[in-house]
């Protein structure tokens, strides 16, 4: 099994155990797919982390990874109405906001991504 | 893609087995289909919905939170067997209130959950195109 700063990843690189999450697994995963999330200056940095931690509280009150249209959603609501859109969340995580969105926020893969 | 009209009849109680959490995730996948989805709650499945829920003491998720997502997810239809809560000596009250924006009605929050008869319910069923039982 493969370990991410001796957190257990699953094959696709989600945490097993979401209680492992730290920062620093998420700096170090985004660094895989060529996006920084460590050097505060960096491009988008605050989106990032912004919609990150929405989707961290969204789990906690939910105990789900949101579908991208929920996400989408929320994101418009909490964030503002132009960000509410999936061209603004796929610039930001151009694997899939869920999918990458949800990695890098240590939440499980979204329920009913396909 | 032509709507189907769906619904999820949740017959058991959330722990023990596995059938509540799987009718859940279920439905939550659906919901991405755009179907009209809705879901039964009868016999045993009525504590599913009870307000209040611990799991601590049994060591497993508490997913009764999850339903508060249905919601966002267009999922607005919960119906729930007025004779199975007679039967628990449980009303509606003891029933998490959860409800959804109406993005007809200025996204006004409505509630989500529907006490019926039996006899109501069948009616509705009878509506469906497809009926899972979980």
């Amino acid at each position: 099994m493969a370990d991410i700063l001796g957190a257990e990843v699953d094959e696709e690189g989600f945490l097993v155990d979401l209680k492992d999450w730290t920062r620093e697994i998420a700096i170090e995963m985004a660094k895989t797919d060529d996006i920084d999330l460590a050097d505060e200056n960096a491009e988008l940095y605050q989106e990032r982390w912004d919609v990150l931690n929405l989707l961290r509280d969204y789990f906690e009150e939910y105990q789900i990874a949101p579908a991208v249209r929920v996400l989408t959603k929320a994101v418009g609501k909490k964030l503002g109405k132009d960000k509410g859109s999936s061209k603004y969340l796929y610039t930001l995580f151009p694997y899939g906001p869920g999918k990458q969105g949800c990695k890098f926020a240590g939440l499980p893969k979204p329920t009913g991504c396909i | 893609m032509a709507t189907k009209k769906f619904m999820y009849l949740n017959r058991k109680a959330s722990y023990g087995t596995a059938y509540a959490i799987e009718s859940l995730e279920v439905v939550l996948i659906a919901a991405a289909f755009e179907q009209d989805v809705s879901l039964a709650f009868i016999d045993d499945g009525v504590y599913q919905i009870v307000e209040g829920q611990n799991t601590d003491g049994i060591g497993m998720k508490n997913f009764s939170k999850t339903f508060h997502a249905l919601g966002d997810y267009d999922i607005n239809k919960l119906y729930v067997s007025a004779e199975s809560l007679e039967e628990r000596g449980l009303t509606a009250d003891d029933l998490m209130p959860l409800v959804y924006e109406d993005e007809d009605d200025d996204w006004e929050e409505k509630p989500s959950v529907k006490v019926v008869s039996n006899a109501e319910l069948t009616e509705i069923m009878s509506e469906q195109d497809v009926c899972l039982s979980f």
